[in-house]
């Protein structure tokens, strides 16, 4: 079973050499470290994003509410350095990660003690968070000139030769990484999302475990809002508007099985990796970046076929899929 | 000695009692939308105004239309979320139609038919690869949408010929629109099919246990096809009044549909697992949802923030059944 997952990851990685070689033949300069860098560091927040993600996936459950948490958290911090330049940023991150919590925290309680499916809640939370932003912002927007330079700068300072948004996204990848295979609630995550009843008698407690993946899909989604802001110098209520589908697009391409149990942390940064290289080279390639929506489109649908294929070959999917129902 | 048993008298249904009627979810759903009503009459002195809910009705018609097919898939267990991007490729198509000269009838055949073909393209992606109809549309609804992108760029279609203005912004009849006319129809048909005939039986059967259903004979994978093309083609109808109504294309539009179609499932009463839900109920909550954008439009209360009312009306409405229920049984929460 390990072993296959890696095969598929293996897999995506190849894709995505082969992509780059693709690029290469057109625009030499794709393929040179710097600009891979480069890539790596546009791709980051989607890299967060799609893990915060995955663990809500894995468990059976969907955050279709995630951009609209970044579009809030990112306006109250925005608005909170406007007000106070003095605060450090080290501190509005906390604030944004407990303002993400917070969001998240509302979603899973709904999941957890009334029971209503994730879609639901998130459909309806996914409308609510962000017409708070135009609540709280009363529409106005937080433009450049209104942020502190720290604030703006933070995530552009190099270090070791990455800047500190690289370097974000890869101690979260870490993290994931250590919780999904060395800690018991990654083994858990994973458990609901195989056989949830099987779990309640390992003695898992399924509703907790699916309160505890929304508020770290709600934590990543506010530590995404201060570095999205911060990136784009705006926050508006527009922002990320339509996201969060490409978030569970990385996924799917990620390999991450919508029906729960399956994906890895591998999986779902080379799925966000995929959409961010589609992304940086269109427009070095000349080809209109009107074409993204539709690539895109097409390489879910083909990710999903082929991920699909995989899953049959351990059978028994029609029994898993009924216990589903 | 072998007496064999008389044959039972199985009902096809149960009987109903008046309470069960009462205390059913079109009956909150009826109460919920009298006092919105009524909230709405003394809120705004226009509201009250023949013209004024007419007006209203066009806020849910298009979505409404799309929503009675999405009901038939939501309670197979299925879901199409890129009706909204079917809509943008056909009117796309029709624009495309309009520079080529093309007539009213011709653009109306254009529109539905390109809906039903991305209906029939979803269906047999997820009846012929089994694969899971949300991711299967997360990827055509780029794709679809992405199409139109392509095609239009930032650019706009216009010059729509004037007979074809009738379908988005003609009257059948005083203040009853061709929309709304369309809509309750549609509605009527819907009905008759899911509640009335074997084909609706075997809709909510498949969403009950499609394996089930299987082994029973039930061609599970043909009806779910069906379906899915039935839901791009009310998403073709509905391309067709929103282009007439608008009286342009744009890459954008409709955007943000797919997610408003299934609140107004969701609040319907279609349970989003499957096998359960009422057209009835759909009806009722598609004139929710105007009345809650109209009612909130008159007071000048800005979109954005209506969508805060619908995406509480929408949590509430299915939480407050769970907690009543958890209060009868005198455990909360």
């Amino acid at each position: 079973m390990k072993s296959f997952l890696k095969y598929r990851e293996i897999w995506l990685l190849a894709g995505i050499v082969v992509l780059i070689g693709l690029i290469s033949t057109r625009f030499p300069g794709f393929a040179d470290p710097s600009n891979l860098r480069q890539v790596f560091n546009d791709t980051s927040i989607l890299m967060i994003l799609a893990l915060g993600q995955m663990v809500v996936i894995l468990t059976r459950s969907i955050d279709l509410s995630m951009a609209s948490n970044l579009c809030f958290t990112g306006m109250v911090v925005a608005m909170l350095n406007a007000a106070h330049p003095a605060i450090p940023i080290p501190v509005l991150i906390v604030v944004a990660l407990a303002v993400g919590l917070v969001l998240g925290a509302i979603n899973g309680f709904l999941v957890w003690r009334l029971n209503i499916p994730s879609i639901v809640v998130t459909l309806g939370t996914l409308t609510i968070y962000r017409g708070t932003t135009f609540v709280v912002s009363g529409g106005a927007w937080v433009n450049a000139d209104q942020m502190s330079p720290d604030f703006i700068n933070f995530q552009r300072v190099a270090f070791l030769g990455l800047p500190v948004l690289s370097w974000i996204a890869i101690i979260v990848i870490a993290l994931f990484f250590l919780v999904m295979t060395r800690t018991a609630i990654g083994r858990s995550i994973y458990a609901i999302g195989v056989n949830p009843t099987a779990s309640v008698y390992a003695g898992i407690d399924v509703g907790r475990t699916k309160f505890i993946v929304f508020c770290i899909s709600g934590m990543i989604g506010g530590l995404a809002g201060y570095l999205w802001i911060s990136r784009y110098v705006i926050a508006s209520v527009e922002v990320a508007n339509g996201y969060e589908l490409n978030i569970i697009a990385a996924c799917v391409i990620g390999g991450i099985s919508i029906a729960g149990g399956i994906g890895s942390v591998g999986g779902a940064v080379l799925g966000a990796l995929f959409l961010g290289i589609i992304s940086n080279a269109l427009p070095v390639i000349n080809i209109s970046p009107f074409w993204q929506m539709a690539i895109s489109g097409s390489a879910i649908i083909l990710a999903v076929v082929l991920n699909a294929r995989g899953e049959r070959r351990q059978g028994r999917i029609i029994l898993r899929k009924a216990e589903a129902a | 000695m072998t007496d064999t048993p008389a044959p039972r008298h199985i009902p096809d249904r149960l009987d109903k009692p008046l309470s069960s009627a009462i205390f059913s979810w079109e009956a909150l759903l009826v109460i919920i939308a009298v006092a919105i009503f009524a909230v709405n009459s003394v809120a705004s002195p226009y509201f009250l105004d023949p013209w004024s809910l007419s007006d209203l009705t066009f806020n849910f018609t298009e979505k409404g239309l799309i929503a009675l097919a999405m009901a038939l898939l939501i309670i197979s267990g299925e879901i199409d979320l890129s009706v909204a991007a079917i809509v943008a490729l056909a009117s796309t198509m029709m624009g495309m139609a309009v520079q080529a000269g093309a007539g009213t009838p011709v653009l109306v055949a254009i529109g539905v038919v390109v809906g039903l073909g991305c209906g029939a393209f979803n269906g047999l992606l997820v009846t012929r690869l089994g694969l899971p109809s949300i991711v299967v549309t997360i990827g055509t609804m780029s794709l679809f949408r992405g199409i139109a992108f392509i095609i239009l760029g930032d650019q706009a279609y216009k010059g729509y010929p004037e007979s074809f203005a009738f379908f988005g912004q003609g009257y059948v009849w005083w203040v009853f629109s061709f929309e709304l006319a369309l809509f309750l129809v549609a509605a009527a048909i819907y009905w008759f099919v899911l509640h009335r005939t074997s084909f609706g039986r075997r809709i909510f059967a498949i969403g009950n246990n499609p394996v089930a259903c299987q082994f029973s004979g039930v061609r599970v994978d043909r009806i779910k096809f069906i379906l899915f093309c039935l839901t791009g083609l009310m998403s073709g109808i509905a391309s067709v009044l929103i282009t007439s109504r608008l009286g342009s294309t744009r890459p954008s539009i409709a955007q943000g549909y797919e997610l408003e179609a299934i609140t107004m499932v969701v609040l319907g009463g279609v349970s989003i697992l499957g096998g359960a839900g009422s057209i009835l109920g759909i009806v009722l909550a598609a004139f929710i949802m105007g009345l809650v954008t109209f009612g909130l439009g008159l007071l000048n209360v800005p979109g954005i923030v209506m969508s805060i009312f619908i995406g509480l009306l929408l949590i509430i409405v299915i939480a407050l059944p769970i907690l009543w229920r958890r209060l009868r049984e005198g455990r909360f929460a």
